[in-house]
């Protein structure tokens, strides 16, 4: 059934912007995405989107409708009321580039800082050999489609700029804990987890957790087991004395600190 | 990395960048041969149109087709090689397949060394999981998100690597030496979010841009795939092979309207779903081909038999290859028997439990949950073919993946050979790794040998293709791009779809005629920081020649076989047609293109050994 959506959409750049109000015909079915398609196709041509698969795979089209971080292609207009005005606008903790599309080069920055899976060598036979049990706990991570979402949603950066140097962000962390959980890895970094990447500057108020479009349990699975083994490392005294008299932590056995 | 800034002294004027290798494309065969390229000692440059980790291979669900006989010991190279040509009806480049099937496990445990997380057998090793085609499970896998894995593993290992990304970045022109003798210099593009102009330059340039299937209306690609690298190629003087075998997947997505051709992953069928039509009819069973009668079971019983004795029963219908059960598809709904939404039933509900198909294909799951409000374990799940792949690309030589024009590579979909006629699920993954490695390799060794006499760029060159690229803001009260789009979408499903006839061919090149010159007066708004409907003006000439492509070679091509099936020439005609291959080049007018014939390259003996029983 086709009606007439209203719609708010931010338009403007670096310099500034406001929203804009449109009106556009959209049908049973649709999501967000295609209703700006349809403005894009039929009212305003150089409306700048960012997106790619439009089927909630690549985490290209993020953005926020009625002030929540969400994809654009997995939001159903079914989910609103027809008389509802929609509103999007990019996501906030990123600077704009233009309307829609902002510049999440934050995420490429600390991707680039982050450290990689360093395997040992492998069997006999040229193969590897790991059990499905132990693959699956880094596998949910691996799900990620790097939409940033839990990025814009956090509070350490949304709302503080200056963090953003010393903080790597929920999507990383889960990649810190990703590694952490690899059956074959034979890095330790939680030093760096906790140093570089500021995972202690993360305050588990789960919001990352709330916005992921792959359910991921971003705070629960990945950041919380993260903290409690640098906490290990740390404080637990019995580690500490470990360590101290030269007795060898069973916690890094095989693993190399980085 | 982002190379989103602009470095200072480019301010006013031309961006430049020097490398030895520069790669057009970052999925999985992009990524693939940059990192051979680094290996080898290049400084390589990445040029993609989105961020990275966003290209199509992310989308590719089932799995890597190598036979690593993790599932099956009986598996081995020659017998994927046998699959492969089998699949692609002979029409395969015997050498590319051999490359393929031989390199693809070890490209694939290279993953798992870079930290890809497979699922596992019991015994610990990466599973691999039955398709369409396959004589034994081959296909390794991540849930039905292997696509995923890949580029990301192969993204972070990039970044690793410390090679340059230049992202959101589009490429418009390969640039030739100014001394005229026809080699690479470099390539020209522009910034999507400045839409300020860069040249690249560089000897060697691969072209790992993917397929063309935004040419269509109903596809599961999305809008990157407008056949840049096909048309890059071609204006560069290399030809294309093969283009008139376009895959139609059988099962995308038919309902809602806005995510139609979307696709739903042959795992489906490899775990076990079938398909029925609105009589509630499994209805494969009729539409066995003589060719693979052998392999096939005729009976349901032995085909639900198979899944888990593989030795003593032939392979269900639903999987054979995908031209095979696109055709059967396309037939049912034709005659009348297809769903309410005009697809037909894909059944995995009533033949596994819910906690199985949840664990097996988690995004189908999800996307049917999510877009459609249907459970798959619950319920059938409606689907009808898309168009999904192209087998043709650019001609390449099998072992170095060079054109015809020296310096230019192309690797993954937009290169041509490998599939043949009909591309086996699971081998384009393989593909991406195998070729991307060996064309990395070749680039850098080709850019070495020159030492210091490089190509170079003509500045003229740079100019036209400054010119080129601003010609659109010049036109006032012309058409949008956007509904040129939108025709020629509607035109090529409707004429150049999945089955075909002279007349519709002739009359779709009339068509692209007329779109051709609408296209020559079209106008885009705005300016050019980040405006989408100038980059769709840039890219709708390159659909525009590759349509053209596969419309002439589908026109000339009078017999059916793989992806490309004449209702006036329903046979498959071995010995004429099954002896020669299509080349697609640009016309002397530089705005069509004009076909030749080539006889297809000769098997060598110790390899036909493998067809002699069939």
């Amino acid at each position: 059934m086709a009606y007439d959506l209203k719609m708010r959409v931010w338009r403007g750049d670096a310099d500034g912007g406001e929203l804009t109000d449109y009106s556009v015909e959209v049908s049973e079915g649709e999501v967000v995405l295609d209703a700006l398609h349809r403005l894009q196709a039929t009212q305003t041509g150089d409306l700048a989107i960012r997106w790619n698969c439009k089927a909630g795979k690549c985490g290209s089209c993020s953005a926020e409708i009625n002030g929540r971080p969400r994809l654009m292609c997995m939001t159903r207009l079914s989910d609103f009321d027809p008389a509802d005005t929609i509103t999007v606008t990019p996501m906030r903790t990123f600077p704009v580039i233009r309307d829609l599309v902002t510049d999440v080069s934050f995420n490429y920055e600390k991707a680039r800082q982050l450290p990689y899976a360093e395997l040992g060598p492998r069997d006999a036979d040229g193969k590897r050999r790991m059990m499905q049990v132990d693959v699956e706990r880094g596998q949910e991570f691996r799900k990620c489609i790097e939409c940033y979402l839990c990025q814009d949603v956090c509070h350490v950066v949304r709302d503080h700029e200056d963090n953003k140097q010393h903080f790597a962000g929920p999507r990383f962390f889960i990649r810190y804990a990703e590694l952490d959980m690899h059956p074959l890895d034979t890095h330790d970094r939680r030093q760096l987890a906790q140093g570089a990447a500021g995972l202690g500057m993360c305050n588990i108020t789960k919001c990352c957790t709330e916005v992921c479009p792959e359910g991921i349990h971003i705070t629960d699975n990945g950041i919380i087991p993260m903290k409690e083994r640098v906490v290990d490392r740390k404080y637990d005294p019995l580690v500490w004395l470990g360590n101290k008299i030269g007795i060898r932590n069973k916690d890094n056995d095989g693993r190399t600190e980085v | 990395m982002t190379g989103n800034e602009m470095s200072p002294e480019a301010a006013g004027g031309m961006e430049r960048h020097a490398y030895d290798v520069v790669v057009i494309g970052a999925g999985g065969a992009g990524l693939r041969a940059a990192i051979a390229a680094h290996d080898a000692g290049a400084r390589v440059a990445v040029v993609c149109k989105s961020l990275l980790g966003k290209a199509h291979t992310v989308m590719a669900e089932g799995g890597i087709a190598a036979a690593m006989g993790n599932r099956w010991p009986e598996d081995n190279w020659e017998v994927h090689y046998r699959d492969t040509m089998r699949g692609g009806k002979m029409m395969n480049h015997w050498r590319m397949a051999q490359l393929h099937a031989q390199q693809a496990p070890e490209r694939v445990l290279e993953l798992e060394d870079w930290g890809a997380l497979f699922d596992r057998t019991e015994d610990g090793l990466i599973s691999q999981r039955d398709f369409g085609g396959h004589k034994y499970a081959r296909l390794a896998h991540v849930g039905d998100r292997t696509g995923l894995e890949m580029i990301r593993t192969l993204q972070q290992r990039t970044v690793q690597l410390g090679i340059d990304v230049h992202m959101e970045c589009t490429i418009t022109e390969v640039l030739k030496d100014a001394d005229g003798q026809g080699r690479v210099a470099g390539a020209f593009g522009y910034w999507r979010e400045t839409g300020r102009f860069v040249t690249f330059e560089a000897p060697s340039v691969i072209l790992a841009t993917g397929g063309i299937g935004k040419s269509y209306k109903v596809t599961s690609n999305s809008w990157e795939y407008t056949g840049d690298g096909h048309a890059l190629a071609l204006r560069a003087g290399a030809s294309l092979i093969n283009m008139e075998f376009v895959q139609f997947h059988p099962t995308g997505m038919v309902w809602p309207p806005s995510v139609k051709g979307l696709l739903v992953t042959e795992s489906v069928r490899g775990d076990g779903g079938i398909l029925k039509n609105s009589e509630g009819k499994r209805f494969m069973f009729d539409y066995i081909p003589d060719f693979f009668k052998a392999e096939t079971a005729d009976t349901e019983e032995e085909a639900d038999r198979w899944y888990d004795d593989k030795l003593n029963n032939r392979r269900p219908p639903e999987l054979l290859p995908r031209d095979e059960v696109a055709r059967a598809i396309n037939s049912e709904i034709k005659a009348g028997r297809g769903s309410p939404h005009g697809g037909i039933y894909l059944d995995i509900a009533s033949r596994r439990d819910a906690d199985y198909i949840r664990k097996r294909l988690p995004s189908m799951y999800h996307q049917f949950k999510e877009l459609a409000d249907v459970d798959i374990t619950a319920e059938p799940m409606e689907i009808g073919p898309t168009c999904h792949y192209v087998m043709g690309g650019v001609e390449v030589d099998p072992d170095t993946q060079e054109s015809a024009v020296p310096g230019l590579y192309a690797v993954g979909e937009c290169s041509g050979g490998m599939h043949g006629s009909n591309r086996l699920g699971g081998n384009s993954l393989g593909d991406l790794l195998v070729f991307g490695k060996l064309a990395g390799e070749a680039a850098t060794s080709y850019a070495t040998g020159l030492g210091g006499a490089r190509p170079q760029v003509a500045e003229t060159d740079v100019k036209a293709a400054q010119a080129s690229a601003l010609a659109p803001f010049e036109v006032e009260g012309g058409e949008n791009p956007y509904s040129i789009q939108s025709d020629l979408q509607q035109s090529m499903n409707d004429l150049v779809g999945i089955i075909r006839t002279a007349g519709e061919l002739e009359q779709s090149l009339v068509e692209i005629e007329r779109l051709k010159q609408r296209a020559g007066a079209m106008t885009v708004e705005g300016h050019r920081q980040y405006n989408p409907g100038w980059h769709l003006s840039i890219d709708l000439r390159n659909m525009l020649i590759v349509s053209e492509s596969i419309a002439r070679a589908a026109l000339a091509r009078e017999e059916s076989r793989g992806g490309h099936t004449r209702d006036d020439f329903p046979t498959t005609d071995h010995e004429v047609w099954g002896r020669k291959n299509l080349i697609v080049s640009l016309d002397a007018a530089g705005t069509g293109v004009e076909l030749a014939e080539k006889p297809l390259p000769e098997m060598p003996d110790e390899l036909k050994k493998y067809f002699e029983e069939s």
